[in-house]
């Protein structure tokens, strides 16, 4: 009752209704509306990867049978990659932030916006009836011929849930494109853009330029499987390794699409906790843009034992080497902001400073497997499988739980639990690295991906895993919790919490329906925390007669 | 205004659809003149000029404002290195013999 007498109108109570968010055009609540729908196929997803690491806890095949864990993989790949990995950061933290952090009242196209939930949710829908009449088991490549001649699963259904998705996806990076081009407020250059929109903008260039790719490869996949068209199946003249070159033409760059707004969020964290500006500011703005097109140059590292050719495959790998520069880049300048910060170690600096280190072993791992040396003897093992986790779990969902726990309060206007806060972020880097470091190991002595028994020698590495997975699996749980008890019984966060530099800690928790009463006028550079001091120190002292 | 908004008369979009229609000829009659591998090139020649004739006119692109251009560019170049990158492994996959 105290609670809604002082709380002015804000986008949370301007309307109330199950119509009011279902029709709403309001960027902030999308927001909400996907952050509700990725939480429940995270949740899906990791339902599957508790049933797969239940039967990886012994090595005999006892839980399930072989057919029912290709299901499980490929639906636990399906579902956190289409359907939380790319949506998550830009349709949850995105959404939410990018008006806000121009100064703009919403996105270019609020309904194109509305429109890009609604499509993803029939993606999703697709993909839980294939579920639910018994799944797909492919793989979440959905690699040919097998896709299409042999599988006897629910393919076409899952392929169609992937193509929507895909298309959501499109709309989202157009609507950001548009946005920033033509929504920032009077004195917000391009140079003075926070990382975190400079970071979404590189990825939405990724969104529109390869999706389409995807959303292609699929029809001509569901056009050999349903109409026999042959394209790819040699049995009709196709070419299955055609399909790898559409398929990774889209699908590494996706990887962009998931880790460059995790880099977005790292560097908002980073430059908010050490109470500086980025290091190299306009190269880490630039090194995003580069990674989103140098990642269009790599597709074939993962195709070094398809058939492709060895010719290209070298051309491959050393473009692949290529992406670790800006990469890199980013790594060091990071470390480099925190050099004389006043660094302090909030929830969300915890996640950060967790994610530097787990994506540097990820991504120098990525370099390890563009070697083609390496690559031929570790393909298609759990050294693989260790990796990507260590750049899609380590990284990105490490960032986009910072990202939650740093703009929680400008979300929700209320603060969490600090204490089981801190507790959660140290159970999931723990967590994590007891899950998946072992699966390195388990790669190198030559343990294959995607079997559902092993032999005995594997299994204390195997057992560490799945108990890593348990603390993770907690790890995750306690956020949950206190996430929705905090929206109810969290203290009020006020308007800036973490007294952090930018225009969306500028406007109230929770934000206005238009964001800002007025339009804000940008005076300051990016993250100049010395600047904003001097204007504050300027606006408290008495104005001096004359200089 | 007439500097912004230009609006092509129905002549120029005749004179266009007959220009596709001569090639469309074009690309029939060449392809039974025995040329040896200059059959696709030629093919492939006509299609793509047939094809910036459509994207110039029909979708008003000669008229578009510079980030429009842009788009359009960035969208034929991104197909080109998904077509280029993947034919160096078609094409060097016989090196090895
Ligand atoms: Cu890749």
């Amino acid at each position: 009752m105290s609670s809604n007498e002082t709380a002015p109108t804000n986008y949370l109570n301007a309307d109330y209704g199950v119509r009011s968010w279902l029709f709403t055009v309001d960027h902030k609540r999308i927001a909400i509306l996907y952050l509700i729908a990725v939480t429940f196929f995270f949740a899906l997803g990791g339902l599957m990867a508790v049933l797969i690491r239940l039967e990886l806890a012994t090595p005999a095949g006892d839980l399930v049978q072989a057919d029912v864990y290709n299901r499980l993989f490929t639906m636990h790949g399906v579902l956190m990659i289409f359907f939380f990995l790319i949506p998550a950061i830009p349709g949850v933290l995105g959404n939410f932030l990018i008006p806000i952090m121009i100064g703009a009242k919403d996105m270019a196209f609020p309904k194109v916006n509305l429109a890009s939930w609604y499509v993803y949710m029939a993606g999703g829908l697709f993909a839980a009836w294939s579920m639910l009449h018994g799944g797909v088991d492919t793989g979440w490549t959905f690699y040919t011929p097998f896709s299409t001649a042999f599988s006897n699963t629910y393919v076409i259904s899952t392929a169609i849930g992937g193509f929507l998705a895909g298309f959501s996806s499109i709309l989202t990076g157009l609507n950001f494109i548009v946005t920033v081009h033509r929504m920032r407020a009077p004195g917000l250059t391009w140079f003075r853009l926070p990382l975190f929109v400079w970071s979404l903008y590189a990825t939405a260039i990724v969104q529109i330029l390869a999706t389409p790719v995807l959303a292609i490869t699929l029809v001509l996949l569901i056009a050999e499987r349903a109409f026999r068209i042959g394209i790819f199946d040699p049995a009709l003249g196709g070419d299955p390794v055609l399909f790898q070159h559409l398929f990774w033409f889209y699908s590494h760059p996706a990887v962009y699409i998931m880790i460059l707004p995790a880099f977005g969020v790292i560097s908002e964290l980073v430059s908010a906790f050490a109470r500086k500006r980025i290091f190299g500011y306009r190269v880490v703005a630039a090194a995003s843009v580069s990674i989103a097109v140098l990642g269009f140059l790599v597709w074939g590292h993962h195709m070094f034992v398809s058939s492709q050719s060895p010719y290209a495959g070298v051309i491959f790998s050393l473009l692949s080497m290529l992406v670790a520069v800006p990469s890199a880049v980013k790594v060091f300048n990071w470390t480099a902001t925190l050099y004389e910060g006043s660094v302090s170690w909030e929830t969300p600096m915890l996640y950060a400073l967790g994610f530097i280190g787990l994506f540097t072993i990820g991504g120098l791992t990525g370099v390890m497997l563009a070697t083609m040396g390496i690559d031929i003897h570790v393909h298609d093992t759990y050294f693989v499988v260790a990796h990507f986790h260590y750049v899609m779990v380590g990284a990105v969902l490490m960032a986009y739980l910072g990202g939650l726990h740093f703009w929680w309060p400008k979300i929700t206007g209320r603060m969490y639990p600090i204490f089981w806060s801190k507790i959660s972020a140290l159970l999931v880097f723990v967590g994590f690295n007891l899950t998946f470091f072992p699966q390195f190991l388990l790669g190198y002595l030559g343990m294959p991906r995607r079997y559902h028994a092993y032999p005995d020698e594997f299994q204390v590495l195997n057992v560490l895993s799945s108990a890593g997975a348990t603390v993770l699996g907690v790890g995750y749980l306690i956020p949950l919790v206190y996430f929705f008890w905090s929206m109810r019984y969290g203290k009020r966060a006020g308007d800036n919490p973490w007294d952090a530099f930018g225009l969306e800690w500028e406007t109230t928790s929770p934000p206005p329906t238009f964001n800002f009463p007025a339009t804000p006028k940008v005076t300051l550079e990016a993250y100049d925390y010395t600047g904003r001091a001097e204007a504050r120190l300027a606006r408290t002292q008495p104005v001096r007669s004359s200089p | 205004m007439s500097e912004r908004h230009h609006v092509t008369g129905l002549a120029v979009y005749l004179a266009v659809f007959l220009a596709l229609m001569v090639f469309t000829a074009v690309t029939v009659w060449a392809s039974f003149v025995h040329l040896g591998p200059f059959n696709d090139l030629v093919a492939m020649a006509i299609a793509f000029t047939k094809a910036t004739l459509v994207v110039l006119f029909f979708m008003q692109v000669r008229h578009a404002s510079r980030m429009a251009k842009i788009t359009v560019v960035a969208g034929f170049l991104w197909l080109a290195i998904l077509f280029g990158i993947t034919l160096t492994d078609y094409f060097s996959r016989g090196f090895l013999g």
